[in-house]
């Protein structure tokens, strides 16, 4: 296990300086995922255009491979359709949990999370953020946990 | 350097090397445990107690007139004598068998409590308490329309006795409160606090699950009529662990749980109940456990739990000495009187990636909310990393941490 694998510079940097961070008011969605493990809240804003996710925000407090996760998920769907996101957590929740699965092309920086699989007690909070996002999606107002 | 004697003839790197885990290798690393609050580690004697016993002597008790049942049933007895001796309770009729504390604490909330309760009598606890000593008492306050009030901690950690002098009043039916904080070590004056309790008719329940492997527990000068522990903290099993109540309240209370052992008489039209402690005892009990439980008492007797505790308190002031150092880090919990736990922050890290860290240098210690999201809520933090001490650590184990700290701030900086 090396911790470099881990706590790759993308992650430090997202960890210091998330992206997206914030609250959109008014939103479309929303919902708040809670890992009890750790403690981590994070409450996620959508703003949809049809079937588009045309703006989102993420704020809350977690690790720093929370943060990091939830920074570059953000990025990676803003201005995508339901199905790009699905498509892409299925993608990510691949890597983030299979030991031998290769991390596709298209994961752009989403691929600096494969080092999580390494380190299995914090593959839930590279996850919250995705799961935080999908309930905001099936516009469930639920607290979302994941355990 | 310590004028004690029993201090001065502790040898920390003997009592080391009795527990055989401690050995090995974690990610490499020589293995520096640092999280006996959650769980300590058994010795060899525990170990090859449970053993001994499952090899030779393994029976059911209480019920056979053959050789193994007897010898199984004068093991288990033995045990029950072994832990009433080690928290001087008054009788051996005192001490019930339970699979822990959170167990003990749930007996007395449905078997003492909830017959007992009325709409708006009140439940004291502390800001301090583990979810342990909380959520058994909402679940009978929501059952019987009783009411849970709480004694507020300070920015220390601590609780006032005035203020449970305030709280306390004539609807309060039951004051609990943890003996000493998993969370952040504050050891409570039980006592005084008991005497309070007692001076207006409430019934008191202490939660010693961190008390009991780190001092000198005495239930009749100490007073109060419940005490709950757990064998696993104590250098025993996992599993097994004690309720010890007041015999006149126990006599009245009905059984918890209904089966075997529990029972003089059954027919269809009644049972007849068995007499205490076994009346609370219901099913196969954990014998292997009470035996390595007993065994754990031995060892600790045989260090001297005075002993114990002034090696534990040492290495807590070097420790708060060493941690302070450390550029960012916060203490949180410093009460003067505390049990050798040390919960802390480090500035622009997470406890979880602490923890980690820490752990790839083969350094263990609690990270999260340790079950007391209410203590965590207090000083505003999603969760700590906590350090705790116990009979085997050593002064090496407080610098292997230091160094670790210094191993996050560089994969951070």
């Amino acid at each position: 296990m090396d911790l470099k694998d881990l706590y790759r510079d993308v992650i430090l940097d997202h960890n210091k300086s998330p992206r997206l961070f914030g609250k959109l008011d008014p939103a479309d969605s929303s919902a708040d995922g809670h890992n009890p493990l750790c403690g981590d809240r994070l409450h996620v804003t959508v703003r949809l255009d049809g079937d588009r996710v045309s703006d989102l925000r993420f704020e809350g407090k977690g690790c720093a491979i929370s943060v990091a996760s939830a920074s570059l998920m953000c990025e990676a769907v803003k201005g995508k359709s339901r199905a790009e996101i699905t498509h892409l957590f299925n993608e990510v929740h691949e890597v983030l949990t299979r030991h031998d699965a290769p991390v596709p092309e298209d994961l752009g920086k989403l691929a600096a999370l494969s080092g999580v699989r390494e380190f299995p007690v914090r593959v839930k909070c590279a996850s919250l953020c995705w799961h935080t996002l999908n309930a905001a999606l099936e516009r469930s107002h639920e607290p979302v946990k994941t355990e | 350097m310590n004028a004690n004697p029993a201090y001065s003839s502790y040898d920390a790197e003997r009592v080391w090397r009795d527990f055989p885990i401690l050995s090995r290798q974690v990610n490499g690393k020589p293995l520096v445990f640092l999280d006996s609050a959650a769980s300590s580690q058994r010795p060899a004697s525990v170990i090859a107690a449970v053993d001994e016993y499952e090899k030779k002597h393994h029976a059911n008790v209480h019920r056979g007139v053959h050789q193994l049942s007897q010898e199984a049933t004068n093991m288990f007895e033995h045990a029950r004598e072994r832990v009433r001796e080690f928290v001087n309770a008054a009788s051996t009729r005192e001490v019930i068998f339970t699979r822990g504390t959170t167990e003990s604490i749930n007996l007395v909330a449905q078997s003492y409590a909830r017959p007992r309760l009325q709409r708006g009598d009140e439940i004291l606890l502390t800001g301090l308490e583990h979810h342990a000593n909380i959520v058994p008492w909402q679940l009978v306050a929501e059952q019987t329309g009783a009411v849970v009030k709480v004694v507020p901690i300070n920015h220390r950690g601590e609780v006032d006795v005035a203020d449970f002098s305030r709280l306390i009043n004539e609807r309060t039916r039951i004051v609990a409160f943890a003996h000493v904080s998993n969370a952040l070590g504050t050891v409570l004056p039980v006592r005084e606090i008991t005497q309070l309790a007692h001076a207006r008719g409430a019934v008191v329940l202490v939660d010693g699950a961190q008390a009991v492997p780190h001092q000198r527990v005495d239930l009749q000068a100490l007073g109060c009529d419940f005490y709950a522990f757990s064998a696993h903290k104590m250098y025993g099993p996992t599993g097994i662990g004690a309720l010890i109540g007041r015999e006149s309240l126990l006599g009245s209370m009905p059984p918890w749980q209904g089966g075997g052992d529990m029972i003089l008489t059954v027919s269809f039209e009644k049972t007849t109940f068995n007499v205490l402690p076994f009346k609370f005892e219901a099913g196969t009990p954990n014998i292997s456990g009470a035996v390595g439980m007993a065994a754990a008492i031995d060892y600790i007797d045989s260090l001297g739990m005075h002993a114990i505790h002034e090696h534990e308190q040492r290495l807590l002031k070097i420790a708060t000495r060493k941690l302070e150092a450390v550029p960012g880090l916060t203490i949180i919990g410093t009460a003067p009187d505390k049990a050798a736990v040390i919960s802390f922050t480090l500035d622009g890290i997470h406890p979880h990636d602490l923890g980690t860290i820490l752990d790839t240098e083969g350094v263990a210690v609690r990270t999260g909310h340790h079950c007391a999201m209410p203590v965590m809520d207090f000083f505003g933090v999603p969760a700590t990393a906590r350090a705790s001490f116990a009979c085997y650590s050593r002064e090496s184990d407080i610098d292997a941490l230091v160094a670790a700290l210094g191993k996050a701030r560089e994969v951070f900086s």
